[in-house]
């Protein structure tokens, strides 16, 4: 997704001029969407498979995006250094600005969230059912790209473009196992990325080591102590059970058979 | 020597036992079914006799030894739906797959593989499609590919899982008679099968599974209405009983 | 030989490599694992400098094959204790790589090696850094690690055809039969990791995951028949790099990137004319003439 959005960036930056996030924003949207529509035509239409199918896309995309890039780099001068910031992050350049843009974001990711949470949850979950009962899932589903989209492109500048997939995915990740509840799950990785955002930034005060991929590992952290030792679905305690369950098979079937000998 | 025997197989997903205590032990040359509701672990039966799935518990023994160490004798046709159609090969080729565990590990098929290959594909009535793509095939053209596949490799003991699925009724004769073929040839088969009413025609043993067994033995004494009614839990009392019993 | 040759030399060894390589990645369904590898070899680049103070072609080579292992092993890993594959891959890839940029940062001054370069990709360098033989230059160095790891993929596909063949299309039969299956699944890997860290350094991770796919996944549409995929895929491979080459080197903009685009455009083309599966033969046939 962060690589299909490059081209749109890129070609949004020629037509306007200047670094300027809403338009970026415009530019992204549209190549994202763009290559949605691609992907869901070359699985529809041929013999290739969804995950080439996305593979073509996004590299063809990123590959059209760095031509671009190095397009305006030659040609367009000056502005370079900060197209540049932007797709490969740096948390520490952000400008007073900037965090007033992030602030907005989230308030209204938030926002979105609260007050659509119902119909998000059922077109995820069982897209033919909501349309059946009448939920504009067409429409549902493009607020959803939206958000995720404007996510990504505000995010790209404060962890790059690779580490932005990570970003949206790993707290989310961690958060499942943690619930079986979506409310709880959307909290709780809202707050692990949070969390892994503040300490990643304050590792990064201190040893001078990029943000960007300071946070990740710290989200990343996260996910292993979760997927370790989160109660009832984490490994340990799967593990447990499983020596649990079978020490009963065991006493069970040796029952079984001195009830035979008796 | 019995061919298989199957001794107390238990196997689990997470903690749930999907079978337990399964033991059976199959006779030289018998057509086998495997029948029971959906959900009753008959296809997870097969993958941990395979093992494909991890067992909890039990053994699987093939002519007297353990499996792992006769799988040259075991042949598997596998649920048509578990591979990708549109790879790029064509009939031939998937029959010739059969003979790979003869050739042996990184060596290259010969000219007598090939023949035996286009000898098993002419058996089930394909070889006019030998060099066809295999996404261009009907669903029962497809499993007499298998099939052919199967046959190819020349094992002693063949699992099969779901062959009458979704196939065409010449393909079904076609099945049928090949699996009437192998018992000629002292081969056993072991065949999951969902539909009630051919049992009697096509099996000579069945299996009736539910997490446990709860029948098995010569289809004339077990597959009756009480076993059955039993395994599927009162769900068949649609079906006329002539079928059955008759 | 002139400047022009030698990049277009390893461009072509880089489209060979990866249309073998991609071809059994498309089609055993594995096109994001290509993209994971392709980031997380970084780690390995990274780690091999530390342990051998140089940017050599051999401990590269280790350093990625260990990674990339590494990398397929955790993710198998992940998936087997229940998180689904494509997000299990996620995470690996982009902790494993977010790890090797921390590491480059903090050794910043003494590696060449920057995350935009890696992501990029500097083929136009290639020609300049030349390796000598008593004090003979005998070609680019990247030439001689590209052709060194052709030569390792064309002798394990040779060598082990039918096993990958079989392997990619029924894996359940395959275990029965007794094939190795786990083995080849990671022989691949260790292919595709030693293929994107030859490749890495002229072309950059994001042409390498291009490479990789679309030039398979043409071929794909070309023929239907896995020996002819192979070909046609490397063929395809070394089509778009000469014409991203030319185009870049028209519009003066990035090689590499020029020559995912051209990839695109092949599959784009073969999209609407590939024999029996072109759409526009579908639709031909499908309007009354």
């Amino acid at each position: 997704m962060a690589h299909a959005a490059l081209p749109g960036i890129c070609i949004a930056f020629l037509l306007y001029g200047q670094k300027s996030l809403l338009v970026f924003l415009i530019g992204a949207a549209c190549s994202g969407y763009i290559a949605t529509v691609c992907i869901q035509f070359i699985v529809k239409h041929t013999r290739i498979k969804e995950d080439a199918a996305i593979g073509i896309v996004l590299s063809v995309f990123f590959g059209l995006g760095i031509v671009l890039l190095t397009w305006i780099n030659q040609h367009e001068g000056g502005n370079q250094s900060g197209i540049n910031d932007f797709l490969f992050g740096k948390a520490a350049s952000l400008t007073g600005s900037d965090v007033n843009v992030l602030t907005v974001t989230a308030v209204t990711m938030i926002i979105t969230i609260l007050v659509f949470f119902k119909e998000f949850k059922i077109i995820t979950f069982d897209r033919a059912f909501a349309q059946g009962i009448g939920v504009p899932v067409s429409l549902l589903n493009g607020v959803l790209m939206f958000l995720i989209v404007s996510v990504v492109v505000i995010g790209l500048q404060a962890v790059g473009v690779v580490l932005m997939s990570a970003l949206l995915i790993t707290p989310a990740l961690a958060a499942r196992y943690w619930t079986e509840k979506l409310e709880w799950m959307t909290l709780l990785a809202g707050v692990f990325g949070a969390l892994s955002g503040l300490a990643g930034a304050y590792m990064s005060l201190i040893t001078y080591v990029p943000t960007g991929p300071l946070v990740i590992i710290f989200a990343t952290a996260l996910f292993l102590f979760s997927f370790l030792f989160a109660p009832k679905r984490g490994l340990c305690s799967k593990i447990i059970r499983r020596h649990v369950e079978r020490k009963k098979l065991r006493v069970k079937q040796l029952m079984y058979e001195r009830g035979e000998q008796l | 020597m019995n061919p298989l025997v199957v001794e107390q197989v238990t196997v689990a997903y997470d903690r749930q036992l999907v079978l337990e205590d399964v033991s059976f032990s199959v006779p030289e040359g018998k057509l086998v079914g495997i029948i029971g509701p959906n959900g009753a672990g008959k296809s997870t039966l097969m993958k941990a006799m395979l093992n494909f799935i991890p067992r909890m518990h039990g053994n699987v023994f093939v002519y007297g030894k353990p499996y792992e160490k006769q799988r040259h004798l075991v042949g598997y046709v596998p649920q048509r739906n578990s591979v990708d159609w549109d790879f790029p090969t064509n009939a031939l080729d998937v029959v010739l797959m059969g003979r790979y565990g003869h050739i042996g590990l990184w060596k290259r098929p010969r000219k007598e593989d090939v023949d035996i290959a286009m000898q098993c594909l002419d058996k089930v009535g394909m070889l006019p499609y030998a060099k066809r793509q295999i996404s261009q095939l009907s669903g029962g053209q497809q499993q007499r590919v298998f099939l052919a596949r199967a046959l190819a490799q020349d094992a002693s003991v063949y699992f099969m899982d779901e062959p009458f699925v979704g196939v065409d009724a010449a393909t079904e004769k076609a099945i049928v008679q090949l699996l009437n073929e192998l018992k000629m040839r002292g081969k056993t088969v072991l065949v999951v099968h969902h539909d009630l009413q051919t049992v009697r025609d096509y099996f000579d043993y069945v299996l009736l599974l539910n997490k446990r067994v709860v029948a098995f033995g010569e289809t004339e004494s077990v597959f009756t209405y009480d076993h059955i009614q039993k395994t599927y839990g009162g769900k068949v009392t649609f079906l006329s009983s002539t079928h059955i019993v008759g | 030989m002139s400047y022009t040759i030698w990049i277009l030399l390893t461009a072509t060894l880089v489209g060979i490599n990866c249309g073998l390589v991609g071809t059994f990645l498309v089609l055993r369904k594995m096109s994001m694992l290509s993209d994971a590898i392709s980031h997380s070899v970084l780690l390995g680049i990274v780690g091999a400098y530390m342990v051998s103070h140089q940017l050599q072609g051999v401990s590269m080579l280790i350093g990625a094959l260990l990674v990339g292992l590494l990398t397929t092993f955790l993710v198998q890993l992940l998936h087997q204790k229940g998180v689904q594959s494509d997000a299990a891959i996620g995470v690996v890839f982009t902790c494993l790589f977010a790890i090797g940029v921390v590491l480059i940062s903090l050794f910043a001054d003494r590696v060449h090696l920057d995350v935009e370069h890696a992501l990029m990709g500097e083929i136009a360098f290639v020609p300049w850094d030349v390796l000598e033989v008593c004090g003979q230059s005998i070609g680019p160095k990247a030439i001689w690690l590209l052709g060194f790891v052709l030569a390792i993929n064309i002798f394990v596909i040779v060598f082990a055809y039918k096993e990958l063949k079989i392997s990619s299309f029924d894996r359940e039969m395959a275990i029965t039969l007794g094939i190795p299956v786990v083995l080849i699944h990671y022989v691949l890997m260790g292919m595709l990791s030693l293929t994107t860290v030859a490749s890495f350094d002229s072309v950059g991770a994001i042409l390498v995951v291009a490479m990789l796919i679309v030039p398979s996944a043409t071929a794909y549409l070309w023929t239907d028949r896995l020996s002819v995929m192979l070909i046609c895929s490397a063929t395809i491979g070394v089509l778009a790099s000469a014409i991203g080459y030319m185009g870049a080197t028209a519009f003066n903009v990035s090689i590499s990137g020029a020559i995912a685009v051209s990839t695109g455009v092949i599959f784009f083309v073969s999209l609407w004319i590939a024999p029996k599966s072109g759409l526009l033969w579908k639709w031909i046939k499908k309007s009354p003439a």
